[in-house]
């Protein structure tokens, strides 16, 4: 009697288990099926391993989305700190503006930045008398990188900060320390493993953006433009070693940042 | 020694209106009054959390009211204890201090409220009443002028919370610290207050000395939360040397006042009324003769009802001495000066 019951109060959680599991298989079949076709041309992947043009166009990927995270952070944590205390007239608005960039098509995005950030844009022409280009530019990448990316960190880190009572903060500050202190030792270790999941997902995000920076920057080609044209001019065989590079460096990146200590408690 | 004058706020739900307080030095000062009276955002606004939309806070002598809380030098302990759960014990503790002093001070706060062992532990793996000692310990050990508690006895089981309160009582005693202490509960006034505030919808009603405040209410409505369970209206019909007759409708009493003729509140509370079988001769002057129609455990003493509306506090031995139960006849006996008069 006790055994049945079990099983049935369970069979909800496997049922929806197996269901699950569908979208894991998803994920799991594709890439590696991808990684598999590749053991099979390991010379392939080795000679993308030793072309300078592939490195330097994931080394522009990294530094570009890291830029652009950064930047993200920057004013993305102010921002969501701001969001997550205080409430206001047309606060919806502009969270709901905020959260524009995720729900555009990325084509579009890449057009509307590229008004305003090409050689005589509205924000481009200023910045070039400074010397500072955008257009076909590694700081077209980062911006293209920024404006899709930066709500995943600020969503994540308002909700982080969400969860960290206000009435803590009043402590802190009985017990003696500014409101800037109270903000750096209670709120924002507190709120930490939000901003941080935050971080990677707009990390991650940047460096899978495509068309965007197409329009914007094709040059100097970051990752994805070159599988794209390695893709288009030579096919699968000379796109997919670049790919699985490409994978292969942000899953590493990935586990050292999730494994380390930062996330330990 | 904190001074409020002509106190005005107005935050969410709650506000304050012209709240006017004097708390002496080494005071234990009590802040009592029913949930949604505003008696947490009277305590933030004196400690800085919110400012206020008139008035003055004053603390030993100094105007704070525009000053930030953390120049204020107070201590704060919240009902839900509010550890930083991120930190350790010890580090808790030690929030508020220099890193210079901290040492030898924090050692010697977590050994004053008996948590030394606690001290690599995180708040989460904590009890409740660890967890408010802690928080004690942590207000505590930067030496604030004033220590501001907000219900900090509420969300604590039974055995710890009597526990507790006599920690706060003893900690108070050899810190000497000017202390404000916001609750509900009746019994922590009693034990703890040198003085007390009755405070409802956001105003501060009456002040005085426990048994005052306790025995002679100002109106009705402070009566019925300072546990007087006998309000009964009447008429004054003489007074003579001090002692008037009142006559309920159903019943006359005698109480000690000086209102003359006219319409009047009787205050008697449940534990000034004793009851006898046989009339006894005392020096009572109220001997009402009634039924009993309900009789509940309050879990230390009887709570004991009758048929003309009185209510009586009874001991478990009282009432098995006198085998009351249900629907027996009964002498309720008091004296005319435990009716409170208060003239309408």
């Amino acid at each position: 009697m006790v055994k049945t019951g079990k099983v049935r109060k369970e069979g909800l959680l496997f049922t929806f288990f197996f269901l699950g599991v569908f979208l894991l298989l998803f994920v799991c079949i594709t890439l590696g099926n991808m990684f598999y076709e590749q053991t099979k041309d390991f010379s392939g992947l080795v000679s993308a391993i030793k072309d300078p043009v592939v490195l330097s166009s994931i080394w522009i990927s990294i530094s570009a989305t890291t830029a652009s995270t950064f930047i993200a952070f920057l004013f993305g944590v102010p921002l969501a700190y701001f969001l997550a205390r205080k409430n206001f007239l047309g606060k919806s608005f502009v969270e709901g503006v905020l959260d524009v960039p995720l729900m555009i098509p990325h084509i579009v995005a890449g057009i509307a930045l590229y008004g305003v950030f090409m050689r005589s844009g509205l924000i481009g022409e200023p910045f070039k008398k400074v010397g500072i280009v955008f257009q076909d530019a590694f700081p077209g990448v980062v911006v293209a990188m920024l404006f899709m990316s930066f709500p995943y960190l600020v969503d994540s880190a308002k909700e982080g900060f969400k969860t960290v009572d206000p009435r803590l903060e009043n402590v802190a500050r009985s017990l003696g320390v500014s409101q800037w202190e109270a903000f750096t030792k209670v709120t924002f270790p507190l709120a930490f493993p939000s901003i941080f999941n935050g971080v990677l997902l707009c990390w991650a995000r940047g460096i899978s953006e495509f068309s965007a920076v197409l329009i914007l920057a094709y040059f100097p080609k970051s990752a994805p433009i070159l599988i794209y044209e390695k893709f288009t001019s030579f096919g699968l065989a000379v796109s997919r070693p670049i790919s699985v590079l490409l994978i292969l460096i942000c899953l590493l990146i990935f586990a050292f940042l999730r494994t380390s200590k930062w996330r330990e408690k | 020694m904190i001074t409020i004058k002509n106190l005005y706020k107005s935050w969410g739900d709650f506000s304050l209106k012209n709240i006017n307080l004097e708390v002496k030095g080494k005071e234990y000062f009590i802040v009592l009054g029913p949930t949604g009276a505003g008696k947490t955002l009277l305590l933030e606004t004196i400690a800085g959390f919110h400012i206020p939309d008139k008035g003055e806070i004053w603390i030993n002598g100094e105007d704070m009211t525009y000053i930030p809380p953390e120049k204020r030098r107070i201590g704060f302990v919240y009902q839900d204890y509010l550890l930083f759960p991120h930190l350790t014990v010890r580090e808790n503790v030690k929030f508020g201090l220099k890193s210079r002093e901290s040492q030898g001070r924090v050692k010697e706060v977590m050994k004053q409220l008996g948590i030394s062992h606690l001290a690599d532990r995180y708040p989460e793996t904590l009890s409740g009443g660890e967890q408010q000692k802690v928080a004690l310990a942590r207000a505590l050990a930067t030496e604030p002028s004033i220590l501001l508690l907000d219900e900090p006895l509420a969300a604590i089981d039974q055995r710890t919370r009597e526990y507790l309160r006599e920690e706060l009582k003893r900690v108070h005693r050899e810190a000497g610290i000017t202390t404000i202490h916001v609750t509900h509960d009746r019994t922590e006034a009693v034990v703890l207050a040198d003085r007390i505030g009755v405070m409802m919808n956001g105003e501060i009603k009456q002040i005085g000395m426990v048994p005052n405040v306790f025995n002679k209410p100002l109106n009705e409505e402070i009566a019925g939360f300072v546990g007087v369970e006998n309000i009964l209206k009447g008429e004054i019909l003489e007074n003579k040397n001090g002692v008037a007759l009142i006559d309920t409708g159903k019943l006359k009493i005698y109480a000690v006042t000086n209102h003359e003729r006219g319409e009047a509140a009787l205050l008697i509370r449940p534990e000034d009324i004793f009851f006898s079988k046989n009339l006894l001769r005392s020096s009572a002057r109220n001997n009402i003769k009634g039924r009993i129609v309900e009789i509940t455990y309050l879990g230390t003493i009887f709570r004991v009802k009758m048929d003309n509306g009185l209510v009586a506090f009874i001991t478990k031995r009282s009432l098995e001495e006198l085998k009351l139960e249900i629907g027996e006849a009964v002498y309720a006996s008091f004296k005319a000066t435990a009716v409170h008069v208060l003239k309408s």
